[in-house]
């Protein structure tokens, strides 16, 4: 085995092995505990550099893959199901994005969580932290944030998220990929009823959980559907020529070929994962979570691996693509990526909750994504999973840099009703908080793709530039409304946290967080930049030919067929640049002056209230599905139907005996034969008493002659 | 050694009631070493099947360590034991839950003797069901197991377990009736109760002795053939013959309820199994589609009325309804393939869904018994089951909540743990051959995500109900004792989770020659 490919298999182990040790042996100890999750984070880190390096430098580079037997089974004993680790140009690069993610996330939750303050005064665990006293002499104190009580829990747990998502990277499987896919899925139910103390949290969490598992059932359908129709799970195996043909060739239902089918069933499984309408319910209630922490890990990171699945599984999307209109299935997810990012982006527009905006953000970038692959559109999507990965984490990052910073302020004055994730409590954090400001401002602008320096821009552009070049309209025309409205709430966000003046006490007590926080700020902030240069358009004005279009040639090649380079067109360029500084424009414009929720003009209420799907939803999937587990399934057929013929089988049965005893028992057999003979032998025994004479001789004699009537009876049978 | 190994099924079926008959002549006022008794004797059966397991033959076709004895040679019954590989992982799964049962009884105090006597009969009755290659013997062994757990419900249950146990016994004797009636009748049409010689007269024969002419064949094996179903279905249960289950399992003392669903159940897939399939597979064939969509009726039905339920150990019995479906839906696919299909994609698939099957029902022992053990645990402390009493206990027992979030995710068949596997092979193995009910079945699966959830998060998450922070109602943390019971099950359901080759192996060679 190549030292790379041991090092693949390596990878998820450490965070793996961490949080068994945190659990199991070290809860108790703060610093231990993050010791071993920072430790775990540094070492799979490592490990993926190296495995990264060594794809870099490879010339020749396709893929490091090893694989293991696994299952034994099949017609013959030496049959097996294997499993096994892959990185091709795709996987590798997603190990770059995910394993700097995490590795900050590691160390931003050490800062987060409050290490090294004191315990709280009335802190329990599952509720989050109220502060501490601390007694300065003079009989003077001040309250001062107080360390998370389940601080160590929370590493186990942020350690068996990490292995869920490096597991689900290095697969070479989908079965494995789905393992990861699930962990992940426990991970952040987990974590978002981290404080499960509080009603809402634990609600949110059950919430996100079924949810995404309904997407989660079609997705093992799919895995299912494409294990039996092509025997094998294994990505490599899949994609070949032979198999992907006859996938496209076979029908299955509806009109869809075989390999339409299963990847519309797969793709709910993304539709669940990256929280894509009909499915978006539970991303935006997963940010009462307790931190901005644990929402990026699932909103920034965990979501990702929705659409890193259907990327994966694009050779099988496209099967039947020919290249000239879309396939059925094609169509469906380009309406779907595309409806969501117009749809999440209308609701981001008038949220207050600093967490929310970028929940809702989340959403409709992961639509531009999907509606990319949809049009076919690969190295586009895949460039704009990675350069939102870095902006997204860094925007999660940075609002939970001004929610600490917030909750100072609060703790300061001691007005607990202030909610510091409301962004009209805030505004003038610019000069509190600087680091946390000129951050948020790279990743906020990178975001709406502010043009040429921010990664955001280069990748938003292609997708677009794609959209138009092959003449998808409808596509292009709602995804360039939804970038439009993308830079509007981003800079609305700006503008109501960072600029004008503090609009409370509170927001004025504010002040920047420790270093611990603030480095993984700036270090994803190098790359909200410097990731869109490495995919820059070779045709691109002035620019193009400067830097190699390395991203494309590099991903690309994970695909059979690179996919061709487009011509360059002046339209999708100009619409980036007018949709991203318009909407810049326009909300900086439209919010300097806004002083509270009253000023705001787009607090529509259908948009606050997210379009009121939760109450649809309620209406006819939740309600309904208690009144028939309860009142149909329970109630009616179980205890009412069942039980009740089985109790009427006791009845008839108990009836029955009854009537045996009282008209059989009682009447015929004690009343005539029992108390009849009975009557019949008292009689008997009256007459019969003169003979009892007591001389024995008499006795002896009548016994006499009794067994010779006896004897001679047998002895005549005998004879006979 | 030598001894051992001639007569290690032996050994193993009769050691159990051997050390029942010693805890017979000890002093019943001291329990404590009663108790010890019971639980280093049950472990020699254990002991006992490791040594089973690991000098089975798992490459090698067909019974193995048979022994034979003369029982009742009027009518040609023998005491005929043997191990396969389907059979040799239910003697492993009795033998590993009962000695945790029986240290999940040490809170037992009311007449400890013979509750822990009636323990051990049951498990030599649970394992003369998997050991015996004798029919009749196997009928008796099948009804040995029921009268120490009718008396274990019946003495030792909770407040309505008269009712329980009545409909206990009643339900499955009235069930095996039946089975009795066609396995007199198989023994009197052939003169022998010897399984491997029925399996290949039986399905050969074209008439029968000392049976009715004007009744034709093909109508005694199905009417037989459904005789063997009920019984078996009953006992697995299967919907609509289910409502004993909760009942049963609610009044049930904890240890009772873990050997309920971790054994007693599969006895009746086991039937499905050894005796339905071998014995009818035509008549299975045909039938294959009924038993299929009551399979589907279990895991939808079962997970649908888990979580109508607010007592949390009716919740984990209904799970039960909801898990074995899917080992029913397995044998179902596998039926309808047939034993002599030709097209190898389809034996591939029937491969596939029995291998799930019997994993299944290994898995579902573990969490079962796992799911009643913590529930009894909470319920030793609190004396309620009711699910809106708990709230916010996560704060109070921490480690009793983790584990109960582990094994809560076992019974969900999260991936990782050992349900998934299992369940992903059924799934596998039933999709092309019965798509709809198996689209249907997915049904279940989601709300099985629902009624765990709901479990877990009536029990730990929500607000502290304050009635068990403090007082003469604190509730304590999991004790070590307790933690002993659990931490071999947990062990195992990750083990197989992450590395199910072991039992695979084993299971896989079992499927192939058998099927």
């Amino acid at each position: 085995m190549a030292i790379e490919t041991l090092i693949i298999w390596l990878i998820p182990l450490p965070p793996f092995l961490a949080f068994f040790l945190i659990i199991l042996f070290t809860n108790k100890n703060k610093m231990l505990s993050h010791g071993l999750g920072v430790g775990a984070a540094i070492l799979s880190w490592l490990g993926s550099m190296f495995v990264i390096y060594k794809a870099l430098t490879d010339d020749h580079f396709s893929a490091f893959e090893g694989t293991l037997k696994w299952l034994p089974i099949g017609e013959s004993t030496d049959t097996w199901f294997s499993i096994g680790v892959m990185i091709d140009p795709l996987g590798a690069t997603v190990l770059f994005f995910v394993s700097i993610t995490i590795f900050m996330i590691f160390l931003y939750s050490i800062g987060y969580h409050n290490f090294g303050q004191p315990k709280g005064d009335k802190d329990q665990p599952g509720l989050p932290p109220h502060g501490a006293t601390i007694k300065q002499g003079k009989g003077k104190s001040i309250t001062v944030p107080s360390i998370e009580p389940l601080y160590a829990r929370f590493f186990a747990f942020l350690s068996l998220f990490a292995f869920g998502m490096y597991l689900l990277v290095v697969s070479d499987n989908l079965l494995t990929m789905f393992v990861g896919w699930e962990i992940m899925g426990l991970c952040s139910y987990l974590l978002i009823g981290f404080w499960y103390g509080k009603k809402s949290a634990r609600d949110a969490a059950i919430k996100a959980f079924m949810t995404t598992r309904i997407g989660d059932v079609f997705m093992l359908l799919g895995i299912v559907f494409l294990y039996t129709a092509t025997g094998t799970l294994t990505f490599r195996e899949i994609f070949t020529e032979e198999t992907l043909a006859a996938l496209a060739g076979a029908p299955a239902i509806l009109g869809l070929s075989a390999a339409g089918a299963i990847s519309l069933l797969l793709f709910i499984g993304t539709i669940g994962k990256s929280a894509q309408w009909p499915l978006h319910v539970w991303l935006p209630d997963a940010m009462e979570g307790p931190t901005p922490v644990s929402a990026m890990i699932h909103a920034a990171t965990m979501v990702s691996a929705g659409v890193y699945a259907l990327i994966r599984m694009f050779p099988l999307l496209t099967a039947d693509f020919s290249g000239h209109g879309l396939t059925t299935a094609m169509s469906i997810i380009a309406f779907i990526g595309a409806f969501t990012a117009l749809f999440a982006a209308t609701i981001a527009v008038a949220q207050n909750d600093i967490k929310r905006v970028l929940a809702y953000s989340t959403i409709s970038q992961l639509g531009f994504m999907i509606a990319a692959l949809g049009i076919g559109a690969y190295v586009a999507a895949v460039f704009h999973l990675v350069t939102h990965a870095f902006f997204k984490a860094l925007l999660f990052l940075g609002s939970g840099s001004v929610i600490h910073g917030m909750e100072h302020g609060v703790l300061h004055t001691g007005k607990h009703k202030v909610d510091p994730q409301n962004m009209f409590n805030m505004g003038g954090l610019r000069t509190k908080m600087p680091v946390t400001f000129w951050t948020f401002l790279i990743g906020g602008f990178a975001l709406s793709g502010f043009p040429v320096i921010t990664a955001g821009f280069w990748s938003k552009d292609e997708i677009l530039a794609d959209a138009w070049g092959n003449g998808h309209m409808v596509v292009f025309i709602t995804l360039a409304i939804a970038a439009f409205l993308t830079a509007f709430y981003t800079m609305r966000q700006i503008t109501l946290t960072f600029l004008g003046k503090p609009r409370t006490k509170e927001a004025g007590h504010a002040h920047e967080t420790p270093w611990t926080m603030t480095v993984p700020l700036v270090i994803l902030s190098v790359f909200a930049i410097g990731f869109g240069w490495v995919g820059i358009p070779e045709h691109f004005p002035v620019l193009g030919g400067i830097l190699p279009n390395w991203f494309h040639n590099f991903v690309g090649h994970t695909l059979t067929h690179p996919p061709e380079v487009l011509k360059f067109d002046i339209v999708p360029l100009a619409t980036s640049l007018v949709v991203a500084l318009g909407g810049l424009g326009f909300g900086y414009l439209a919010y300097r002056n806004v002083k509270s929720p009253a000023d705001d003009k787009l607090q529509i209420s259908v948009l606050k209230n997210k379009w009121y799907f939760d109450e649809i939803y309620d209406f006819i999937f939740v309600k309904p599905a208690y009144w028939v587990s309860e009142t149909l399934i329970y109630k009616w057929i179980d205890r009412g139907l069942i039980d009740g013929i089985l109790h009427s089988f006791g009845t008839v049965i108990g009836f029955l005996g009854y009537s045996i005893r009282k008209y059989f028992d009682l009447k015929l057999i004690n009343d005539f034969f029992s108390d009849g003979s009975a009557r019949v032998t008292q009689w008997f025994g009256g007459r019969l008493q003169p003979i009892q004479t007591g001389h024995i001789q008499q006795y002896m004699l009548a016994s006499l002659g009794l067994i010779i009537i006896i004897g001679g009876i047998l002895l005549s049978l005998l004879v006979q | 050694m030598d001894f051992i190994n001639n007569y290690l099924l032996t050994l193993i079926l009769f050691s159990p009631i051997l050390i029942a008959l010693i805890i017979l002549f000890l002093p019943k006022e001291r329990t404590k070493l009663l108790r010890w008794t019971a639980l280093i004797g049950s472990l020699v059966p254990f002991a006992l099947s490791l040594v089973l397991w690991f000098s089975f033959n798992s490459s090698a076709d067909g019974f193995q360590f048979e022994e034979q004895y003369n029982w009742y040679e009027a009518i040609n019954s023998s005491l005929h034991l043997g191990v396969d590989g389907l059979s040799l992982t239910m003697v492993l799964l009795t033998t590993f839950l009962t000695p945790l049962a029986i240290l999940a009884s040490f809170s037992i105090s009311d007449r400890v003797k013979p509750y822990m006597a009636l323990f051990l009969m049951l498990e030599t009755g649970m394992l003369g069901v998997f050991l015996s290659l004798d029919l009749l013997i196997f009928f008796v062994f099948w009804e040995v197991g029921l009268m120490p757990m009718y008396f274990l419900i019946n003495q030792w249950g909770s407040a309505n377990r008269e009712y329980a146990s009545l409909k206990f016994i009643i339900y499955t004797i009235g069930g095996s009736l039946g089975l009795l009636l066609a396995v007199q009748m198989l023994g009197v049409a052939f003169g022998t109760y010897d399984m491997p010689k029925l399996f290949e007269l039986w399905t050969a024969a074209e008439s029968l002795n000392n049976i009715p002419e004007w009744l034709d064949i093909k109508t005694v094996k199905a009417v037989a053939f459904w005789a063997f179903v009920l019984a078996f279905a009953v006992k697995v249960p299967l919907w609509p013959f289910h409502t004993w289950l909760p009942d049963a399992h609610t009044e049930a003392p904890t240890a009772g309820s873990m050997i309920l669903a971790g054994v007693l159940l599969k006895l009746g897939a086991y039937g499905f199994l050894r005796l339905i399939l071998p014995f009818y597979p035509e008549q299975a064939q045909t039938f294959a589609g009924v038993l299929a969509f009551l399979a589907t009726a279990s895991i939808v039905f079962g997970a649908f009325a888990a979580y109508a339920q607010t007592d949390f150990k009716r919740l984990v019995a209904y799970s039960s309804v909801n898990h074995m479906g899917f080992v029913i839906l397995g044998i179902a696919a596998a039926a309808k393939v047939g034993l002599d299909n030709t097209d190898l994609a389809m034996n591939l698939s029937k491969n596939i869904a029995l291998n799930g099957a019997i994993l299944q029902m290994f898995n579902h022992g573990l969490s079962a018994a796992g799911m009643f053990f913590l529930v009894g645990v909470i319920y030793d402390r609190t004396h309620t089951r009711n699910l809106n009493d708990y709230g916010g206990l996560f704060t109070l027992v921490p480690i009793y909540g983790g584990i109960l979030i582990f094994t809560s995710m076992a019974s969900l068949g999260l991936p990782g743990l050992n349900g998934f596997i299992s369940e992903f092979l059924v799934v596998r193995g039933t999709w092309p051959i019965f798509t709809l009910y198996t689209a249907i079945s997915m049904l279940g699966l989601l709300f099985t995500g629902a009624y765990v959830l709901k479990g877990v998060k009536n029990v730990l998450h929500g607000p502290l109900n304050k009635h068990w922070a403090g007082g003469e109602h604190k509730v304590s943390e999991i004790n070590i004792r307790e933690i002993i019971v659990m931490a071999p099950i947990m062990v195992t359901i990750l083990w197989i989770g992450i590395w199910p080759a072991w039992i695979l192996k084993v299971i896989n060679k079992a499927v192939i020659s058998i099927f």
